[in-house]
């Protein structure tokens, strides 16, 4: 199972409520996986400052210094903020990469959730409504999000376990399904200069998608790729900066509904999903085509 | 006409309420409403009465239905009227996967498009789709007819036993052991009941279909096709 949630907005009047939409939407597909929970929400970054969007197990010990060491080692004024176990470290984009290395050696234990201009990551084991509440989800702005809910089949029930899984820069993925050759490409994307943080079958995905974006294809390419090289069960919703993409392996059997209307595009495991968003009676509804590649971007 | 809000009383409730009615020769229609994708709307039915859905629903409605009629103004998740066993089934909009799997009989009408895996086992149902099928439907079908009005995915009655496909438009590929075979008159006054049951005889005339089926050949081990297995 697992159940996966998207939003895609292009009315920017509906931004303010992209946190409360997304909420209510995985909330509806607990259901589908009680296990851990997930969401990336995508904001309009200020000019010249990137987010890193840090977690860490004992969180009162790990960031009460962690943005003054952090902006001695980058020479730069860093602003965090702590949701509960995550925090998001606000500092100059042309510092991200520095700082990403920096804090492995500052702070071994904060795991580093997401990076970028516009993408925050916070996930953690537990039901949709209670990973959401503890972040406070409902209250956050933005102009795309992907929610997940997980059922675990490939890797234990842990926070890093738990999707998003974000592998470059703005970039995340989530995943319905399961691969059956993650760890002959995880192997593969090592020697390719990829890193990873567990053996989830799904951040491979992520990684390939990543490693496809570095080499200079579109997302929607990347994806076209993805039909050739990863093999099992998968229905991928995955964002971007600017961007938002689906697709399906030619055998569907993972479920997936997507409607579409001025306003924005929503993707969801079930219809039922979808049933609380503004217009949905009017909206166009359809099942994305197996083996077919759906993307958007601004 | 008697209205259910699935949406204030809930799904047990509902189906409660109409297993109440089993066995029972009166009758009687019935509305719900809101029923927001919900699962198993309307699964166990076993009387002869009238159900209107007023919305789409999620998983596995009207699953084993037996003598009513349902009716779905909107669209339909996956497994809709599976394992029918009689009685009527229509959907206004599309059916997600797997729609009429394993069904023995009765008529499902689907006014849009199924996707993958329509009719999957269906061992003796009449399913009339107005729009396309998708890939690998009537997988493994026994008997019963399927009537698509628009185009067929790929491997269509892959492993086919004796159940008759007939598809207006194109087929993108024939699964194992299934083939082309003579439209004969019977057929096509099997077709036109069907159409005019299936409330599609205003869009399509049987002589405009092709008729599928087994090629018989799977049905028993073959030494030659050893090497295959």
């Amino acid at each position: 199972m697992c159940g996966i949630v998207g939003l895609f907005l292009k009315d920017p009047k509906l931004e303010p409520r992209l946190g409360e939409l997304l909420t209510d939407m995985l909330i509806t597909m607990t259901d589908r996986g009680p296990d851990s929970a997930g969401i990336a929400i995508y904001s309009r970054g200020k000019d010249g400052h990137a987010k890193l969007t840090v977690q860490s197990a004992d969180p009162d010990r790990d960031f009460a210094d962690l943005a003054d060491k952090l902006g001695k080692a980058i020479g730069s004024h860093v602003r965090l903020a702590q949701k509960d176990t995550h925090a998001v470290l606000d500092l100059p984009s042309d510092r991200l990469e520095a700082a990403r290395h920096a804090i492995r050696d500052i702070a071994p234990n904060v795991k580093v959730m997401s990076a970028g201009e516009g993408i925050e990551i916070y996930k953690e084991v537990g039901l949709p409504k209670d990973v959401a509440a503890r972040f406070d989800v409902a209250h956050m702005q933005g102009t795309h999000g992907i929610g997940h809910t997980r059922m675990a089949t490939e890797s234990a029930v842990t926070t890093m376990g738990a999707h998003p899984f974000s592998t470059g820069s703005d970039q995340c993925l989530v995943h319905n399904g399961s691969l059956s050759n993650h760890n002959g490409l995880r192997r593969e994307l090592i020697r390719q200069g990829m890193t990873f943080e567990t053996q989830n079958d799904t951040e491979v995905a992520a990684a390939y998608v990543s490693h496809k974006l570095k080499e200079g294809q579109n997302l929607g390419q990347a994806l076209e790729s993805g039909l050739d090289d990863l093999d099992g069960f998968f229905t991928f919703v995955v964002g971007t900066k600017d961007g938002f993409g689906v697709v399906r392996d030619p055998i569907a059997c993972k479920p997936a509904v997507m409607a579409e209307t001025d306003q924005y595009v929503a993707f969801g495991s079930e219809y039922r999903a979808l049933v609380n968003l503004p217009g949905i009676d009017n909206a166009r509804v359809w099942e994305p085509e197996p083996a077919t590649v759906y993307f958007w971007e601004r | 006409m008697q209205t259910f809000d699935l949406a204030a009383q809930g799904l047990r409730a509902l189906n409660q309420t109409l297993h109440g009615l089993n066995g029972t020769t009166n009758q009687t229609a019935w509305e719900i409403v809101n029923p927001k994708g919900s699962h198993a709307i309307a699964v166990g039915l076993d009387a002869p009465i009238d159900v209107t859905v007023k919305g789409s629903t999620g998983y596995y409605c009207a699953g084993m239905n037996k003598q009513a009629t349902v009716r779905v103004k909107g669209s339909v998740g996956p497994g809709v009227a599976e394992n029918m066993m009689s009685g009527t089934v229509i959907v206004d909009g599309d059916a997600s996967q797997y729609a009429g799997a394993t069904g023995r009989g009765g008529l499902l009408v689907i006014k849009g498009n199924a996707a993958s895996r329509c009719g999957i086992s269906m061992k003796g149902i009449d399913i009339v789709v107005h729009g396309n099928i998708g890939h690998m439907s009537c997988f493994m079908a026994q008997s019963g007819n399927l009537v698509v009005l628009g185009d067929a995915g790929d491997a269509l009655g892959d492993s086919l036993y004796e159940a008759r496909l007939f598809v207006r438009g194109s087929v993108k590929s024939l699964g194992a052991d299934c083939i082309e075979k003579e439209m004969r008159p019977e057929h096509l006054e099997l077709l036109a009941d069907l159409l005019k049951r299936g409330e599609a005889d205003h869009l399509a005339k049987p002589e405009e279909f092709k008729r599928y089926g087994s090629a018989r050949k799977l049905y028993n081990f073959n030494v030659d096709n050893a090497s295959a297995y």
